[in-house]
């Protein structure tokens, strides 16, 4: 069985989020030209990962998983006589949930923390199609974490996870300016292979016996 | 968007006129979702590892995309432009659900091996792409059209990538084996590198640079 710390920090490192699975690659690709623009999508990413991934784990395992409904009448459990699964609806589920949470996060951090607004605000609306934020919790669903924590421990490793990335990658392209790139290759496609050079060193990462 | 709009104005024009072809055709390469506008990578990369996988995925993607330009399209006047982004989503992940159910229940292995990626196409960035740039301005016909140029264009590159990935990683094409037995006797290996994830961005980077090497016009600045 997994440890907690574990779980966070293979989120962060061999199941990295932008090099193991390449989820929301277009903001990463769309937003990493300077490492400032970088950092607050960045943050914005672990600040949704930390409040999306425990709404959902609750959802999944009180609503949507077969059995889940048991705590309505037994009925409705696993072993119950009319066993409910509702895990079709999950991706409809997901989905609404996170796209409302941002919408509310956005409005919440617009009256309650102006200069936080300032900093994230326009990268907010961005989150809700970023596919690491419905990937988090599709893999939450998939993974089964036995408890909270280790959801939550998931989502924000994840989320440092992708900031490092991205970080990574700003920093890598303000410094490629000044070199000479063949010309077909400039913008796209030498950040793709960037990328792909990363990706091959984090995997020595995976080398890591946890 | 005001371009878009008058182009649609012309009175009953034929269905296949120079303009709906162009729908299909610019796609393909010149405003190819993948390696021009740089949408839906997330997905197209995970999944290449084998050919069979990029097919189901594309075939997926060219259904919802279809069908959701062709709803949101129809409901383009209906939807208010406060709530778009969630009626959008709505409408995609119902797609989805569709067809995730679907190859669940024909090709269960290949719907394993795509686990959350088949949800991940509500978050393709195609998708909502096509919806918010062309399907809440156009008639259902040129949507319909633009949908299917679209998705065709994102297949055949991820095919492409697939194909590569997998010869050159394990040696076979969609699961069967095509390199002669003859060539590991003489000492060729499978490059095991190929089926690593980092790999398809390398791929991926390589043909954006063949494709902007044959037109100029399309290389950037920085």
């Amino acid at each position: 069985m997994e440890s907690t710390l574990d779980i966070f920090v293979k989120a962060i490192f061999s199941e990295n989020m932008i090099f193991a699975y390449f989820l929301g690659m277009c903001s990463y690709l769309a937003v990493s030209k300077t490492v400032k623009t970088g950092l607050g999508l960045g943050v914005a990413v672990i600040f949704v990962l930390g409040v999306t991934i425990p709404i959902n784990y609750l959802l999944e395992n009180y609503v949507l998983k077969e059995g889940a409904l048991e705590w309505l009448n037994p009925a409705y459990g696993v072993n119950g006589s009319s066993t409910i699964n509702l895990s079709f609806l999950s991706f409809i589920m997901f989905i609404a949930v996170i796209a409302s949470i941002v919408q509310l996060v956005e409005m919440l951090v617009e009256k309650f923390a102006p200069a936080l607004y300032g900093a994230l605000g326009i990268f907010l609306p961005l989150i809700a199609v970023n596919c690491s934020i419905l990937g988090g919790a599709l893999f939450m669903q998939d993974r089964q974490y036995s408890t909270m924590t280790d959801a939550v421990a998931f989502g924000l490793g994840s989320g440092i996870g992708w900031l490092i990335a991205i970080v990574f990658i700003a920093a890598i392209r303000e410094k490629i300016r000044y070199s000479n790139v063949p010309p077909a290759l400039r913008g796209l496609g030498i950040t793709f292979i960037i990328t792909g050079l990363m990706g091959i060193a984090f995997m020595s990462f995976m080398g890591i016996d946890y | 968007m005001s371009e878009s709009l008058e182009k649609v104005k012309a009175p009953s024009e034929p269905l296949f006129s120079k303009k709906n072809k162009k729908l299909i055709t610019d796609p393909l390469s010149d405003n190819n979702p993948i390696t021009i506008q740089v949408l839906g990578i997330c997905s197209a990369l995970a999944i290449t590892v084998q050919v069979e996988q990029a097919f189901f995925m594309s075939a997926s993607v060219l259904f919802v995309l279809i069908f959701g330009n062709l709803s949101i399209s129809l409901l383009r006047n209906l939807i208010p432009s406060r709530v778009r982004i969630i009626v959008q989503l709505v409408v995609v992940a119902s797609l989805v659900i569709i067809v995730n159910e679907v190859l669940q229940a024909f090709v269960p292995d290949v719907s394993e091996k795509l686990s959350v990626f088949v949800g991940l196409i509500i978050t393709n960035c195609i998708i909502m792409g096509r919806f918010e740039a062309f399907a809440m301005g156009n008639k259902p016909w040129p949507s319909v059209l633009d949908a299917v140029g679209n998705a065709v264009g994102y297949a055949w590159i991820l095919l492409v990538v697939a194909i590569f990935r997998e010869v050159l990683g394990s040696g076979k094409f969609w699961g069967m084996e095509i390199l002669p037995q003859g060539f590991y006797e003489m000492g060729y290996m499978n490059n095991n590198l190929m089926i690593l994830p980092p790999m398809a961005l390398i791929v991926v980077g390589i043909i954006i640079w063949i494709q902007r090497s044959k037109n100029p016009s399309l290389v950037e600045e920085h």
